[in-house]
């Protein structure tokens, strides 16, 4: 028998496929909505507005973990814009729904999930390892990194 | 599920043409994001079709980088190009990237007016009216009651939501484009009745009864209730378009708002119950003298220098109103040669101005009357601007932080004040 693991069991919370696919890698949260057009520089995907609690910092590759979308509506054009850029997060979790985001996951073409039966604000910290399953409408949360 | 009409499915089916097909198969993933259950109707679009960047036709280029690849890859999210058709709803180009006149003024290039010129031959050959700009209801689409729209643009929206009682939610570039072609547009949000109702109240304990006013309560609006809808009461006085137009803008910039009511101002606030829809207040926020000089403080916290070397009026666009309050205002002295004023506003709203002289009055000050696009979209402000000063809470919000700038926010006064000596004097009166 090899040796055993002492992994600490993954959390698991499940909610609603907005956007179908599966990816995973780490997080990145605010407990901020983002704001697309004026928020956030496409090329590099890093958030850019004033006093915004991720001004500087890149979500290309992340998995973003957010409240959710305010602001202009080219919100939409903007993260597509991302994901020709190839900045775009890896996959998205949010809490609010509205079109802007909606819209945005679509185009983006990253899995998607809202409406979790926990607070994904609340139980995912920035640098956790995030599986986010838009065809079962799950995010799998490691505390701490990659398993 | 989202449930499809025979007549939607026939469109997915390829009926109307390959285009449709993929704007119905967008549109059906839309709706399965939001999680809507069928469609609306809508003869009402207005969005950016088609229109991009070199950027973006370049990195089109194997799709052969011209409006039907852009149309097809990004407007549709399709994978292949298709043919597009003459739009089929009555469809509206917003806001664009340059003035068709200045634009080297603005700085740009040959190449990037080039680009403009094209975009703006292909939007009109494919029956979209050229109409740029943000205020479409100040250039001839003015939706009614009840009406269901498929809007871009966050101030029009909540505009059109609030003041005028139209239907629409925030759309996007590629939703308003798919609903162009298709005259659908996913039933959820601000089409449906119960959506429409107040959750947070502002309670108003200081008067606000001029434009500058009411823009401060729209930033304090959105930054209290985020993207719910407030329903505000008390001291607001004097409702008027243009204050409307400020206060919408505001409020969907700090917050997300896209619908607000005001007890006895607003349609469907005929009284607090009623725009609550007969539920109570979560949430009760006060804007009073102290929340006032915060609101002030906050947009004016990208303010250092007193020197300003820009001042941008036109957010959004200016009506003929200001256009003539702004004329008499500058009338008799210029700007200084330490600084520049650009006024936008809409191509329809500045034949008037030109008509009445203003346009005329503006120039002669040193001023430039700009149309189709403003600072923050086109990303155009005079070479060397190092800080600009705005009477507009939303472009405050916008410019600074997309041009690495400072700004300041005071009252139309004060910003044809600082135009004309370089200098900010602005301050909160009591």
């Amino acid at each position: 028998m090899s040796a055993v693991i002492d992994e600490v069991e993954p959390i698991v919370l499940t909610g609603r496929r907005v956007v179908e696919g599966v990816a995973e890698g780490e997080a990145l949260v605010t407990q901020e909505t983002i704001s697309g057009w004026g928020g956030v520089h496409a090329m590099t995907g890093t958030v850019i507005e004033s006093r915004h609690e991720l001004k500087g910092v890149s979500f290309a590759g992340k998995v973003l973990v957010f409240p959710g979308a305010k602001g202009s509506s080219g919100w939409s054009g903007v993260f597509h814009t991302a994901r020709l850029a190839g900045t775009a997060p890896l996959a998205m979790v949010f809490t609010t729904m509205t079109t802007k985001v909606a819209l945005g996951c679509v185009v983006m073409r990253v899995p998607s999930v809202t409406d979790l039966d926990g607070d994904p604000l609340a139980l995912i910290a920035t640098g956790d390892w995030v599986r986010v399953d838009g065809d079962a409408g799950t995010v799998t949360i490691w505390k701490g990194g990659r398993p | 599920m989202v449930s499809l009409t025979t007549a939607e499915q026939a469109m997915l089916d390829g009926e109307q043409g390959a285009a449709t097909a993929k704007a119905m198969n967008l549109l059906i993933r839309y709706a399965e994001a939001l999680g809507a259950e069928r469609f609306v109707e809508t003869n009402n679009v207005a969005g950016v079709p088609g229109s991009s960047t070199p950027w973006i036709k370049e990195y089109y280029k194997a799709d052969g980088g011209d409006y039907r690849a852009i149309f097809s890859r990004f407007d549709l999210d399709s994978d292949e190009v298709v043919d597009v058709p003459r739009m089929n709803a009555f469809s509206c180009h917003l806001q664009g990237g340059m003035d068709p006149e200045l634009w080297r003024e603005q700085g740009m290039t040959e190449a990037q007016h080039a680009n403009f010129a094209y975009d703006e031959g292909q939007v009109a050959a494919h029956g979209i009216q050229v109409m740029k700009t943000c205020t479409p209801y100040l250039a001839g689409n003015v939706p009614v009651m009840g009406e269901h729209c498929a809007w871009m643009e966050s101030s029009a929206v909540v505009f059109c939501n609030s003041v005028i009682g139209g239907r629409t939610n925030c759309e996007g570039r590629e939703s308003t484009s798919a609903a162009m072609l298709t005259k659908r547009i996913p039933d959820w949000g601000f089409h449906r009745d119960d959506f429409r109702y107040g959750r947070h109240a502002v309670r108003v304990e200081v008067p606000v009864d001029d434009i500058f006013e009411w823009g401060m309560l729209g930033y304090f609006t959105g930054d209290a209730v985020q993207d719910t809808i407030p329903v505000l009461d008390g001291a607001i006085g004097a409702p008027s378009l243009i204050r409307h137009k400020h206060f919408g803008a505001a409020a969907a910039s700090s917050g997300g708002v896209e619908m607000y009511h005001m007890v006895g101002i607003t349609p469907e606030a005929p009284s607090a119950e009623r725009a609550f829809g007969g539920g109570k207040a979560e949430e009760v926020f006060v804007y009073d003298a102290a929340a006032r000089a915060r609101t002030y403080e906050r947009l004016n916290a990208v303010g250092d220098s007193r020197d300003v070397d820009f001042v941008m009026l036109g957010c959004p666009h200016y009506s003929i109103e200001q256009i003539a309050q702004a004329a008499h205002l500058i009338e008799g002295r210029s700007v200084s040669a330490s600084s520049a004023l650009w006024i936008f506003t809409s191509r329809a709203v500045k034949a008037t101005a030109d008509a009445s002289g203003f346009t005329r009055i503006l120039e002669r000050a040193g001023a430039r009357l700009m149309t189709d696009t403003c600072s923050s979209i086109s990303q155009a402000v005079p070479p060397g601007t190092r800080v600009a000063a705005l009477d507009s809470a939303k472009q405050v919000h916008y410019l600074p932080a997309i041009m690495g700038i400072e700004g300041w926010y005071g009252t139309t006064a004060e910003c044809i004040d600082a135009a004309c000596t370089g200098r900010w004097a602005g301050r909160l009166a009591a």
